[in-house]
């Protein structure tokens, strides 16, 4: 039996006496690309939070069979956080500085950048059609040319699980679509993992494998289709359900 | 001109004005490397804030007849490290808290300035600096603390530089982000103590901050920013102590207004680029 990339058990956050998830336990497999969905406030970002070790939480995590503090979580998962608001469009970096920077999980201290380290970061910004952006401020590209750009930096390592929260949230309508296709094809073919946190459960079901719906604890962890019949979920959303499911 | 020329050669002659140079120019190439990652993180004001205790530091310094740099360096550094914790483990929002370190600092230097029998021409040059002043011994130990500011931030660039950018990825990607944020913060306090000698406590903070934001009007890459800071400072300090000598103003104050200078010009290359 393969280890599994992800193996989470009973995992619990809590916030200032507030449960903001509770003994949350699930596995994902080498490959999987799992819609991890929910309303606002459902812990969907927490969950994140917790697997990459930024939150203090009960339960274990393990990645690739070892356990959260055992582990050098971070040469092995790439992950793009929610849209940065707050990036100021002065930050006086190109593109290309930012996206090298994701190579920094791999060196050790002092931390030199090689020229392999910048080729490996032309590579992820081909592998996402941003080459062009090499030499543009970061703070000076669209919303979606700078999500391209993190999840170059995201990508830059070769990771294998890519950890992606809510990258869709300021980008219209044909970017989103674009983003989507460019995620499930770095899940095909080239044998990513991915994490996708979203609360747009139409779009994220018609390309996850597998959705994982939250509301501080698992209403639902199967496929789209399982999703769509499932009693629990009609019983969840009531009418609603049918919109969610109705592919677009 | 020609005489200001005459004036800047002559002024070369004198060992307090190559003194005052070389310890500005290392002082100012500090100030440039710590000032781009202080004022990207909004921590611009800290400069301000651990000046402040400096003025504590100096007096209390002056009443035990000891070397300022010498109290004030631990002193301010563990003051810095206070504003870190209080950042952190109290809760405050920065600027409270180096608002909170920093009232304090000014009101014990008063209390301890009066207990000493009122305050002395000695404690006030520190409030706006006399680089002309400067000793041998404070020459070689604003130079070599300087360079260790530049060595150990050159060290630590790429998790400064990450820090910078995005906080939650940096921890993400292993960097211990609280121990490069104590380095930081103790690297600032050391480069303040050097500069209150130079241009007091007063003025020390702009040092800090004005080559940073001149070089951000126009840089688009981090090193360059970081290299053209370093650039508009150290002509700052070179300029200014020549215009002091030619002019008769006040040293400190006039390396500060040819930081000003150089930051309009910037600002206005910067809006005329797009």
């Amino acid at each position: 039996m393969s280890v599994k990339v992800i193996e989470a058990k009973c995992v619990s956050v809590r916030y200032q006496g507030i449960e903001a998830l509770s003994r949350i336990s699930f596995g994902v497999g080498s490959g999987d690309y799992i819609g991890i969905v929910g309303p606002n406030g459902s812990g969907k970002t927490t969950l994140v939070k917790a697997l990459l070790g930024l939150v203090p939480f009960g339960g274990t995590i393990r990645f690739l069979g070892e356990s959260l503090s055992d582990f050098t979580t971070t040469k092995h998962i790439g992950y793009l956080p929610q849209k940065m608001s707050f990036l100021d469009h002065r930050f006086p970096a190109t593109s290309e500085e930012i996206v090298a920077s994701g190579v920094y999980c791999c060196k050790k201290f002092p931390k030199r950048l090689s020229q392999s380290d910048y080729k490996a970061a032309l590579e992820a910004m081909k592998i996402l059609g941003v080459t062009n952006l090499k030499n543009r401020p970061i703070g000076r590209l669209s919303g979606g040319q700078q999500q391209r750009i993190l999840l170059a930096r995201a990508l830059v390592h070769r990771p294998q699980l890519l950890i992606l929260d809510e990258p869709t949230v300021a980008l219209d309508p044909k970017s989103r679509e674009s983003f989507y296709a460019t995620v499930k094809k770095l899940n095909e073919e080239n044998g990513v993992t991915v994490l996708l946190v979203s609360h747009d459960v139409g779009s994220v079901g018609q390309y996850a494998s597998k959705l994982l719906y939250l509301d501080r604890e698992i209403i639902f962890y199967g496929t789209f289709e399982e999703f769509c019949k499932s009693p629990k979920m009609s019983d969840y959303f009531g009418a609603g359900q049918h919109v969610i499911c109705h592919r677009h | 001109m020609t005489n200001a020329l005459q004036q800047i050669q002559e002024a070369l002659q004198y060992a307090f004005i190559q003194r005052a140079i070389i310890a500005g120019c290392f002082m100012a190439l500090g100030c440039s490397f710590l000032g781009v990652f202080l004022v990207l993180r909004r921590f611009s004001l800290i400069g301000d804030g651990l000046a402040h205790v400096s003025f504590a530091t100096v007096a209390i310094a002056l009443l035990l007849h000891a070397q300022p740099m010498v109290i004030s360096i631990p002193l301010v550094a563990l003051a810095s490290l206070a504003i870190l914790e209080l950042n952190d483990k109290a809760r405050l929002y920065g600027d409270a808290a180096i608002g909170l370190v920093s009232s304090f600092g000014i009101a014990l230097g008063v209390i301890i300035a009066s207990t000493a029998g009122g305050f002395n021409v000695d404690l006030f040059s520190y409030l706006f600096g006399n680089i002309l002043s400067i000793s041998g011994f404070e020459v070689w130990m604003t130079a070599v603390i300087s360079l260790l500011v530049v060595l150990v931030t050159a060290f630590f660039y790429h998790d400064l530089f990450a820090i910078t950018f995005d906080e939650d990825y940096a921890k993400v990607l292993g960097i211990k982000v609280k121990a490069v944020n104590r380095i930081l913060i103790l690297l600032t306090s050391l480069i303040v103590v050097l500069g209150i000698k130079i241009v007091g406590t007063m003025l020390v903070s702009s040092l800090i901050i004005l080559p940073a934001i001149s070089a951000l009007q126009v840089m688009r890459s981090f090193k360059a920013t970081i290299a053209l800071a370093g650039v508009f400072a150290v002509f700052s300090v070179i300029i200014g102590i020549f215009a002091s000598y030619v002019f008769n103003y006040p040293s400190g104050a006039t390396i500060v207004m040819v930081n000003f200078f150089f930051f309009t010009v910037s600002f206005l290359f910067g809006r005329l680029k797009g």
